[in-house]
């Protein structure tokens, strides 16, 4: 009844190992480490750029470890997709705007 | 009865009416909708980022890097005793799982404790809406706080709902109303801790690392 998990099945996602979650945690942490670090050498015009590179990579991890993204099926992908895609293009149609009025 | 009723979904492993994604997929929606929730302001930041650069420069000298970064690092660090609460209950790990819960939940009230301290801070020194150090400053950095209490404050109560959820798991947990076989409410709780925790990866450099 409350013994360890059967196998996995289909509609569920894929548990990662203890260690798997701590080492994207440690990771995580890496990233925040650089992002500082980054922030304080002042790359010039690339440091808001390369701040958020480390944001969305750190992102991307803890939707697929964390968030398990890693083991769904192509449905919720497609539909993350959709989502970021309308973020995006929202943002594109504003600054299309923004940037050129005079 | 039982027999009587037809199932409208055969659970993937012939576990009647049971279909975990089905429950998944309802709380991912949700999310698109605050990823476009916030996603809204992230816009209002970049247009007035950009109109108004050496203002939001200046303004930002005034977070305090080291809390914010202790703050960060506090949040992620939750996000892991969340999966770990999470696999813990799947894995049949009852004691376990709600160990990790509580301290999700206790490193969540540090966060706002921290995020507390922070915004008293300025609000000491008269820096909140139409504060009179604010109004006192430059048009693009009475923009950046006003975004700052908006945006921190907005997530703050994300994280404030996230914490009673919580503590509605917890309690669903000792009642075996959570177990290894019937886990969806822990794992959709903690898609929506995982989220808050994503947003607040990108605010972190957009309000504390401009120099």
């Amino acid at each position: 009844m409350t013994g360890p998990a059967p196998g996995r099945r289909p509609d569920e996602t894929a548990l990662a190992p203890t260690g798997t979650y701590v080492a994207v945690w440690a990771a995580l942490l890496f990233f925040l480490g650089l992002t500082i670090v980054v922030a304080k050498v002042r790359l010039a015009p690339f440091g808001a750029a390369a701040n958020l590179l480390i944001a969305t990579i750190k992102a991307g991890l803890v939707l697929t470890v964390f968030m398990h993204l890693r083991s769904e099926g192509r449905f919720l992908k497609i539909m993350l997709g959709v989502a970021l895609a309308a973020l995006t293009l929202i943002i594109m149609l504003t600054f299309s705007d923004v940037l050129f009025r005079r | 009865m039982d027999e009587t009723r037809t199932p409208i979904l055969t659970g993937a492993a012939g576990r009647e009416g049971v279909d975990e994604l089905g429950k998944r997929t309802g709380m991912w929606f949700f999310l698109f909708t605050e990823l476009l929730f916030f996603g809204g302001m992230f816009l209002l930041y970049s247009i007035y980022r950009y109109k108004f650069a050496a203002d939001f420069h200046r303004a930002a000298a005034d977070e305090n890097l080291v809390l914010g970064s202790v703050n960060t690092a506090i949040l992620l660090t939750s996000s892991l005793a969340m999966v770990l609460a999470v696999a813990a209950v799947r894995r049949g790990q009852i004691r376990r799982s709600l160990g990790f819960q509580r301290a999700t939940i206790s490193l969540g009230t540090v966060f706002l404790v921290i995020k507390g301290i922070e915004w008293g801070a300025k609000i000491s020194r008269g820096i909140y809406p139409n504060g009179p150090t604010l109004l006192s400053l430059g048009q693009g950095q009475i923009l950046f706080f006003g975004l700052y209490f908006t945006m921190t404050g907005l997530h703050a109560l994300h994280v404030l709902i996230g914490i009673t959820v919580i503590a509605f798991m917890i309690r669903f947990t000792k009642r075996g109303v959570i177990g290894p076989d019937r886990y969806a409410r822990l794992e959709n709780t903690g898609l929506y801790w995982h989220f808050v925790d994503i947003v607040w990866v990108y605010l972190f450099p957009l309000f504390y690392l401009i120099t």
